[in-house]
This record gives C-alpha cells, sequence and structure tokens, in this order.
C-alpha cells in the first residue's frame, strides 16, 4: 500500500486530495497508468505528463524512478511559489 | 538559518529589523518581499495558496542549504504564506545577510529563482470572472539554468 497524494488541478479533477492505493508498480510511471486505467477523471487528470511533476517521499524525482520501498507518491503541476 | 511557512501574515519591518539585529556581525543584509499582484485589468478578489506540507519545509530547507554551501552568509531566512491572501499582501520573504553585499544579493536572488519552481506551492488567482491556477512560466525554470555551472 503506498499514499498517493494530489495537489493543485490534479486534486481538483481528481477530486480527492489522497488516497491509500494497493499497487506493484515499480516506477511513478507505471502507478500512473494503473491510475489511468481506473476512471475517465484519472484519464483526464494525467492526459499530458509534460504538465505534471512527481515526487516520492516529498522529493521531487523521475517517472521512472523506483518506488520500491516509498511511503508515498505525491502528483502536481509546476509548482508557482514566491 | 531559518525557514517558516505560515498561513498567518508576517510583519515585513519587524522581520527585517530583527534579522538585521541578529546578524549584527555582517556587514550587509538585502531583503526581498513577494506582493501579491492584482490581475492586469484587476478585480482580484482573492489568491489561494496550495502546499505540501512536510515536502514544503524539506524543499525549502534543502534550497536553503544550497545557498549556504554557495555563499559566505551570516545568516537567511525565508518565510513562505499559504492559504487566502487579498491583492497586496505580502507572499513571503527572503532576507540574506553577509560580510560584503555581494553574497548576500546573490544569495537572494538564488533562493527566490529556486523557491518559484521548487518548492511545493501553488498559486489559485479568484477573480471577477472566475478562477484559475497560475501557470509556471517558462522564464522561471530557464532562471535556473544560470546557477548550473558555476
Amino acid at each position: 500500500m503506498i499514499d498517493v497524494l494530489y495537489f493543485a488541478w490534479v486534486r481538483e479533477r481528481i477530486g480527492l486530495p489522497k488516497e491509500r492505493v494497493q499497487t506493484a508498480a515499480a516506477t511513478p510511471a507505471e502507478l500512473v497508468a494503473e491510475l489511468r486505467a481506473r476512471e475517465d477523471r484519472y484519464a483526464a487528470a494525467f492526459a499530458d505528463l509534460s504538465a505534471l511533476r512527481v515526487a516520492v517521499d516529498q522529493e521531487l524525482t523521475d517517472w521512472d524512478a523506483p518506488l520500491a520501498g516509498a511511503r508515498e507518491v505525491a502528483f502536481f503541476p509546476p509548482m508557482t511559489g514566491g | 538559518m531559518a525557514v517558516r511557512v505560515q498561513a498567518e501574515p508576517f510583519d515585513l519591518g519587524a522581520e527585517a529589523e530583527a534579522f538585521a539585529d541578529a546578524a549584527s556581525g555582517a556587514g550587509a543584509v538585502v531583503t526581498f518581499t513577494g506582493i501579491v499582484r492584482d490581475l492586469p485589468g484587476g478585480g482580484m478578489d482573492r489568491m489561494e495558496i496550495e502546499h505540501y506540507p512536510g515536502m514544503t519545509e524539506r524543499a525549502l530547507a534543502a534550497i536553503e542549504a544550497e545557498a549556504v554551501a554557495r555563499w559566505n552568509l551570516a545568516a537567511s531566512l525565508v518565510i513562505h504564506r499559504h492559504g487566502t491572501l487579498a491583492p497586496g499582501d505580502r507572499i513571503m520573504m527572503v532576507a540574506t545577510a553577509s560580510r560584503h553585499r555581494a553574497d548576500a544579493f546573490a544569495a537572494a536572488e538564488f533562493l527566490m529563482d529556486y523557491l518559484k519552481s521548487r518548492a511545493p506551492f501553488w498559486k489559485k488567482e479568484f477573480g471577477r470572472d472566475g478562477a484559475e491556477w497560475v501557470a509556471a512560466r517558462d522564464a522561471d525554470e530557464d532562471a535556473l539554468g544560470r546557477w548550473s555551472g558555476d
């Protein structure tokens, strides 16, 4: 089980900020493929990965980073701080 | 070296004074303040800033540590707000102190460039015609390039 978090318009499109997901995905890209297959709202949120960023255990990382042992994965648009 | 992420407003004058007092051995203090801009045509009701609790503090601390490693800083401070803000409200501030001004200016710019694109905050503007997430600007991402390779 892994905690999956969504922020900003990703959260709005999916309709929830956080969920526990049972997955054997080895990478964030594989997890996205599983989520996309679930329902249209996930497919809509993950339609364009170039418009998204991913963090594993609160560190910004790549779509093909290893998920083994991770507790938390977060998906969000490019950040707009400052 | 300090990072604060908070919903409450901060007092820019009081923070700058306290920072300068604490960095009394330094010869230079630079402060930068970010202010909520109104929409180009006016009429912004509010801005809501969402963040990723936990990762926000980690990311800001990592950016600050990088600044400390690159420049000779006597002190640094980052304050960033989240929640609901109005046009004219202060969103964030950065302060840096160093023996000579060049380090303080460069480190303040570095902190700003990195926290715009690498700290997990997202802004949503609420105006007369509805609400819209602020899009990241290519220029902000490009600004990071000038810090690599030196």
